[in-house]
């Protein structure tokens, strides 16, 4: 509870004229529990000096709801006390005396049904500015169950594309096309077949290839396609290119993820830039027309990595999850990007399981039921190579797709022996796991041996297998030890 | 060509020690095992023929390998593969996979292209193998 509390509960006359404190104005609810149809949301908050925790709180949960910074008498035409968002509880961080956590209850009436853009207007809308707090971030969001039910969700989840791919039992493989800038079409086409005829199921474009002057989208997409079919024809599996089809505006985004559906694609891809109303409008257009989409989050380091100010990724992931992707990056761990190995574990439950305790350890601060709606597949990228496989294994399972771009295209011997260095690292591995190996431990041996009987993956492991990307992590739970609630 | 559906087709085709090390895994999570044969492997082929029902109370490994070298033997010139199901709510689906069954010469697919208009061209895969009759493929 609350270590600095001054205030408690509502002043006499709520509605007299002038400046009152949020506090005092029913934004403050120690009492209050929470509905289960409430849309909860934790805070980290760093008031400014001499503003006390509570009234920030109050504050915070004010203006992201019903007040603005004086008492109107408007109030008065409605049941305003319905429509009041509540800091019900206010806790120290431990270790860190400026930051506290703030849990606020918000009616679910506050919401329209099925638009994150206007949850998130409400929610993020305007409170990370307010001048009161030196700095906030939205740590996690409880979405009811009765909230959830107004989305789609994903357009496929992770049971129809494996059934659809026809692929099971271990992760699938990708790579996203290198150089990402300045290859032609006919060239960038040659990357996809290599890398898919070698043993990658899924190549992508890269967030920033749009239709630039030196490849346009549709070029771009009929070689992709050329590169696909042919791949498919030599393995007998299926395979799938993600054609990037962000563009300024909505017409344009529809025109070339109606060309993909028409040249037979089975995936697209948008970039987390385009917003959230473009987004769920595609994900809409995905499950009408049965194409997989994928999401690259785009921007999204900009306000999820540091720990002070902004929104956790694990929220953003909840509201991806409700506005329908089937595949979202989510972190690696090992990799070149951010992600420390408790806090990714987070994130990949919150976008794999149907229910999901709260668990401080993995920064998870409220239980999450998503009534079965279906799950996102979390995609690793960034830094990735075949050396890395029991790890990559470990610590992100089964439902994931691994996507080695440099760690295929840079491949000393060739694109197609980097794809089928990975593909065999990873059978190899997914084998000695099933066998009750070790393989943890084992799995540097595990490699050299299956080494032995391909040059390919022997080639991989010498130019990559000591890489590794060893920083602290800026975004890591408060609680590390066995949690205590 | 060599046909790579499945969880282990880059790796040496798997001993009967490993397929039994695979099912086991599988029995251990509860997962009943299922054999699938087919002479039409199609990537988009997601109906192979059932070698029997799914072996929802065998919980032997030593006896499900043994039904699945006798499928093997039963269909030389087909592809084999063995499957595990994951029945829990949420899952619902196939939670393993691999081929343990070869015909001694893998046809391989032609790539069909019809040109369209606009640069558009409309592909096909083409199963060589289905240019023979029913019971008649893979025998050369």
């Amino acid at each position: 509870m609350t270590t600095d509390a001054t205030t408690n509960g509502k002043k006499n006359n709520r509605l007299a004229a002038g400046v009152t404190p949020y506090a005092e104005m029913g934004y403050w609810q120690p009492d209050y529990e929470p509905k289960d149809t409430d849309i909860l949301c934790a805070f980290r908050i760093t008031p400014q000096p001499g503003v006390d925790s509570v009234e920030a709180a109050a504050a915070v949960a004010g203006e992201s709801s019903t007040a603005t910074w004086t008492v109107v008498w408007t109030d008065r035409l409605s049941a305003y006390e319905h429509y009041q968002a509540r800091a019900y509880r206010v806790e120290p961080v431990a270790g860190n005396p400026e930051q506290y956590i703030a849990y606020i209850a918000y009616d679910i009436d506050l919401f329209e049904e099925g638009s994150i853009a206007n949850l998130t207007s409400s929610i993020i809308g305007n409170v990370f500015g307010f001048k009161a707090l030196k700095a906030l971030r939205l740590e996690d969001m409880r979405i009811p169950v009765a909230y959830v039910k107004t989305f789609q969700g994903p357009p496929h989840g992770i049971v129809m594309e494996r059934e659809y791919l026809n692929k099971f039992g271990r992760p699938i493989l990708g790579a996203t096309v290198k150089p990402k800038l300045g290859l032609s079409a006919k060239n960038y086409g040659r990357v996809v077949y290599e890398a898919l005829r070698g043993g990658l199921d899924f190549t992508k474009d890269d967030e920033n290839i749009n239709s630039q002057p030196f490849m346009r989208w549709r070029d771009r997409f009929l070689f992709c396609m050329e590169a696909v079919s042919r791949a498919e024809a030599s393995s007998g599996e299926i395979k799938g290119h993600y054609m990037n089809v962000t563009a300024a505006d909505m017409e344009s985004m529809y025109e070339r993820a109606d060309f993909a559906k028409q040249i037979g694609s089975s995936i697209i891809m948008m970039d987390l830039t385009v917003g959230f109303t473009a987004m769920q409008s595609m994900s809409k257009w995905a499950r009408k027309n049965g194409v997989i989409l994928h999401l690259h989050r785009a921007g999204h380091g900009t306000y999820t990595r540091q720990k002070t100010h902004g929104v956790s990724f694990r929220v953003l992931a909840k509201w991806c999850r409700l506005l329908g992707v089937d595949h979202i990056h989510a972190g690696t761990v090992v990799g070149k990007l951010e992600g420390d190995p408790n806090t990714t574990k987070g994130f990949y439950d919150i976008l794999r399981e149907d229910f999901i305790p709260a668990n401080p350890a993995h920064g998870v601060y409220f239980d999450q039921n998503w009534a079965s709606m279906a799950a996102v597949m979390p995609v690793a990228s960034g830094g990735i190579h075949a050396g890395q496989m029991h790890q990559l294994l470990d610590l992100l399972g089964e439902d994931v797709v691994l996507q080695f771009g440099g760690g295929t295209i840079g491949h000393p011997d060739g694109i197609a022996q980097g794809a089928e260095a990975n593909r065999i690292a990873l059978e190899v591995m997914v084998q000695a796991r099933n066998e009750g190996r070790d393989f943890v431990n084992e799995g540097p041996q595990i490699l050299e041996d299956a080494a032995k009987h391909s040059k390919a993956l022997a080639n991989a492991l010498g130019i990559w297998k000591d890489i590794t990307f060893d920083y602290a992590s800026t975004d890591s739970p408060d609680v590390v030890a066995t949690p205590s609630y | 060509m060599r046909l790579t559906q499945g969880q282990f087709s880059f790796l040496p085709d798997l001993t009967e020690e490993q397929i039994k090390k695979q099912v086991q895994y599988a029995l251990d999570h509860g997962w009943p095992i299922s054999i699938e044969y087919t002479d039409d492997p199609h990537p988009r082929n997601s109906y192979w023929e059932m070698h029997g029902l799914p072996m929802f109370d065998v919980k032997d490994a030593v006896a499900i390998v043994g039904d699945i070298m006798k499928a093997i033997e039963a269909h030389p010139n087909s592809y084999v593969k063995v499957n595990a199901y994951d029945a829990r709510l949420g899952r619902q689906t196939t939670a393993m996979s691999f081929i343990v069954g070869r015909p001694a010469n893998e046809a391989g697919f032609r790539l069909d292209r019809t040109e369209w208009s606009d640069r558009q061209i409309k592909y096909g895969i083409h199963s060589y193998a289905t240019e023979e009759p029913v019971g008649e493929r893979y025998k050369k």
